[in-house]
């Protein structure tokens, strides 16, 4: 190191080295960075005998603290899982009619419902439960199998159309009465023209006339003489504006042709009582959900109509079934 | 004589491999790599055949012995520039089609196979180029020595290229290992691990063959980024292809084992090639362009002992809350922890180069990129032992926050680095008094910096905002939000994020206008940056003017 100067912008000894006209200087490390550094490397040793860190022949160590991930996880669940203890077995022993008399029990189902929905239902009725084609919308007082506390609870838990749940809600399947040959084309192009102008979407004419003889020979069974449906077997009203698989003319011809018939799976299979109120609880509150005994128009009508609905329904289904 | 006709030998047999492999390939990606890679070796053969001295006359060498071997370096000046361009726009591409997801137009440029394309084309193809140029530069100058084995510095250069080329279209055809910054398959890993080795016997050829008595720093930090990303490159890419004519190969390393080999490598990917290669440049070029010696010989000693003995342990930090077992999860985080100083100690060492020539950050718009380079390696490198520690992670892992870090870091140090390198290297590699336009470095200076500020600070919210709200939970105990509601609440993050980018790419253009008319000739008459104004009429003390 013969080539030692001093550098005299800052006054350091240089170390004598020179490539391409670089040189080095011989500072120290500075001590600040020197003592942090040893702080780290105590925090890490500190840090390796505290928590597991040592691979040994069959597994590591584990630190004085017997910390683990898998336990702090399983805390954290316990630790979860004993806040909502009391929540879930005041929701399971109380009848989901009398879930409105204690409003704050009520407040703690609509929240958990809303969390439960996001993980079981937004598939199907989308993140704001606004539904789409095929998948109701849950935000309207529209309801195909009832809209109080106690019927969306049975909906929930039993399911729509679910081979072997006895309390499912049967859905009565409609005829496809353009694909079994029970009506022709021209035939079900009158009966849309006179369905639709039952929601008012189109002005009386000859084709509806036509089709006002058709529906009551064949519809009225199951949506009624009024076209306002029927809760018992899920036959939509026809007469507002809210259409499960579209209102235009092809949409409802379609459904004429080819009938729908939706599935619900019966979430008691898969989530508790309380859960299921929860979910309840949190779609009634969406904004539709109905009160107790205040059943409206369609249900209330001639007592005799769902009995005679009934009897009709099987009848009604029974060509779709007989024809393969 | 003897060695051209060997050569050409080669080029013949891999061209007439390429064709057959092209023929009989059991997918069409694999088909259409091998036309390019045939085509490649044609223009190989006709560059060896064309280049050849049939006369055998004793010719003085093109190459003069007397200077530099500055080729391969210009051409790499020129492919750096070139892919920057083309990683930034893939970059703003992708970055919009994260904001507007209508723009993933078709199959191929889908954001899941242009992310790929965007991640090479700026670390492998525009920092890759930047490193092999600049390495060459470094060590010939600072060995004194002109590049060990020409041909083969060639052949690292134009192979290198064809690397790019291959993992590119690889991506849009949907060809990919499915491993993070590993995504090329096996048949082009082999064709880097070729290109790779003459690469080192290259760089280690021309340290033996240096003139001066001792290595110079910024070679250690080469030497040890070449060596390193070869030895991760091996290990994380071993896999058994499907057909040895077709694209898909399955990795040796499966589950967890697999997860920490890669991220065992991905870690060092940033720590080998994109820390200690770039700190490689800063070393030469932050101490020659401010004309000052470098801080403190100790300290690059230490920090770069320090530097590569820790980083090799941190990977596993990528990997915190997994199925990988608690010990290794530790060991990646004290580790890491442990890599702040060392990390430090570069850029310690090249701001205190800094130490008499402060000045030149108020007149010199390259010292000032230099600056702001190291500005943001010290604080992501302050960020990543943050990051690692296990309690920040649960809230950091898996958000956009790694994405601002990663970007404070990539946009922030190795972009103006290389933008500082090539600002540097141009008008001295075609023999300019100077850049076209100081004013233009200025003006890409602050378009960079404001878009990495744009950038960095709507990830660093984003991030937290989702992960704030991936683990809120209600007072009754149940989880508040869907993800959906957490990416709808991203949104305006997202599109100051692409107007960050928009402005660093901005930025870029304005260096590849400059560079080009650099090349050109071209000199632009301008106001040089700062000249404090000056009335001789006035330099005169107040005093009463006699009267006449």
């Amino acid at each position: 190191m013969a080539n030692k100067k001093i550098d005299s912008e800052t006054g350091v000894e240089t170390v004598g080295h020179e490539w391409d006209g670089i040189e080095e200087l011989n500072n120290p490390l500075p001590r600040w960075w020197l003592l942090t550094f040893y702080a780290c490397i105590l925090f890490a040793i500190g840090y390796v005998i505290v928590y597991p860190a040592i691979p040994m022949l069959t597994k590591g160590t584990e630190g004085l603290w017997g910390w683990s991930s898998r336990g702090s996880l399983a805390a954290e669940t316990a630790k979860a899982e004993a806040s909502r203890k009391t929540l879930l077995a005041q929701l399971t022993a109380t009848p989901i009619e009398q879930l409105a008399q204690n409003p704050e029990l009520m407040r703690a189902a609509v929240s958990g419902g809303k969390a439960a929905f996001k993980v079981n239902c937004v598939q199907c009725h989308g993140s704001g439960a606004a539904g789409s084609t095929g998948y109701p919308n849950l935000n309207d007082d529209d309801w195909l199998y009832g809209g109080n506390l106690k019927e969306i609870e049975q909906t929930i838990t039993h399911g729509i159309r679910q081979p072997g749940d006895d309390q499912t809600r049967p859905g009565a399947l409609m005829p496809s009465f353009g694909r079994d040959g029970i009506l022709t084309a021209a035939q079900i192009q009158d009966t849309v023209s006179f369905v639709r102008t039952l929601s008012g979407k189109e002005q009386a004419s000859a084709g509806s006339a036509r089709g006002a003889a058709l529906y009551a020979a064949n519809c009225v069974a199951c949506h009624g003489p009024d076209g306002k449906g029927n809760r018992q077997l899920g036959a939509p009203n026809l007469t507002d504006a809210i259409w499960l698989y579209g209102d235009s003319r092809d949409a409802i011809a379609g459904s004429v042709t080819n009938a729908h018939a939706g599935v619900m799976p019966a979430w008691t299979t898969k989530l508790d009582t309380a859960t299921i109120r929860m979910l309840a609880a949190y779609v009634h509150s969406l904004g539709g959900g109905e009160k107790f005994g205040l059943t409206p128009a369609p249900a209330s009508a001639p007592t005799s109509a769902p009995t005679s609905a009934q009897a009709a329904a099987p009848a009604a289904a029974a060509p779709a079934n007989a024809k393969p | 004589m003897e060695s051209v006709v060997a050569r050409a030998a080669v080029w013949l047999a891999v061209l007439f491999i390429a064709i057959m492999a092209s023929a009989v390939a059991v997918d069409s990606a694999f088909a259409i790599h091998m036309v390019i890679v045939a085509l490649a070796a044609f223009i190989a053969l006709v560059a060896t055949l064309r280049g050849a001295n049939y006369s055998a006359k004793a010719v003085a060498s093109p190459h003069d012995p007397s200077r530099y071997d500055d080729d391969p370096i210009r051409w790499g000046m020129i492919a750096t520039v070139f892919w920057g361009m083309a990683g930034f726009l893939a970059g703003l591409y992708i970055a919009l089609e994260l904001a507007f997801p209508v723009l993933n137009f078709g199959e191929y440029i889908n954001f899941g196979r242009l992310r790929p394309l965007h991640t090479s084309a700026v670390i492998f193809a525009f920092g890759g180029n930047a490193l092999i140029a600049t390495s060459y530069y470094v060590v010939q100058r600072t060995c004194r020595a002109r590049l060990a084995f020409p041909g083969l510095a060639r052949f690292v250069f134009w192979g290198y290229q064809l690397f790019i080329v291959l993992a590119a279209t690889g991506y849009l055809l949907g060809v990919t290992q499915g491993k993070e910054y590993a995504e090329p398959e096996w048949y082009v890993d082999w064709w880097l691990t070729i290109v790779w080795v003459s690469y080192l016997l290259v760089f280690v050829g021309t340290l033996v063959k240096r003139a001066e008595p001792h290595i110079y720093v910024a070679n250690w930090f080469y030497l040890a980024f070449i060596m390193t990303v070869a030895m991760l490159h091996l290990v994380n890419n071993i896999d058994i292809p499907v057909s040895w004519v077709g694209s898909k190969s399955y990795p040796l390393w499966a589950g967890v084992q697999g997860a920490l080999v890669q991220w065992w490598y991905g870690h060092n990917a940033v720590g080998f090639f994109l820390t200690a290669g770039f700190l490689a440049m800063m070393y030469y070029f932050v101490p020659k362009q401010a004309g000052r010696p470098v801080y403190s010989y100790r300290l690059s000693i230490i920090h770069f002992w320090a530097l590569i003995f820790l980083y090799i342990w941190a990977g596993p930090h990528h990997l915190h809350y997994t199925a990988l077992p608690d010990w290794a999860q530790t060991l990646g985080m004290v580790f890491s922890v442990m890599l702040w100083m060392p990390s430090w100690g570069g850029m310690i060492n090249g701001l205190m180069t800094l130490n008499g020539a402060w000045d030149k950050v108020r007149t010199d718009p390259i010292i000032r990129m230099m600056v702001m380079a190291l500005a943001f390696y010290g604080m992501s490198t302050f960020e990543g032992p943050v990051m690692s520690i296990k309690t920040v992670n649960s809230l950091s892992h898996y958000t956009d926050w790694t994405i601002g870090h990663v970007h404070s870091g990539a946009l922030g140090w190795n972009g103006m680095i290389t933008f500082a390198c090539v600002y540097y290297l141009v008008p001295r590699l075609w023999n300019r008094e100077r850049m076209y336009s100081l004013r233009m470095i200025n003006w890409h200076f602050w378009t960079a910096t404001i878009g990495i500020v744009f950038y960095a600070s709507s990830m660093w919210v984003a991030g937290i905002t989702q992960g704030l709200m991936w683990r809120e939970y209600g007072a009754d105990g149940y989880l508040v939000n869907t993800f959906a509601e957490t990416v709808a609440a991203l949104h305006p993050m997202y599109i100051l994020r692409a107007f960050g980018g928009l402005l660093y790419l901005s930025g870029a253009v304005i260096m590849t206008a400059n560079v080009w008319l650099t090349i050109a000739g071209r000199l632009r008459i301008e106001e040089p940056l700062r000249s404090a104004p000056h009335d001789a009429a006035a330099d005169r003390p107040l005093v009463a003017t006699p009267a006449v």
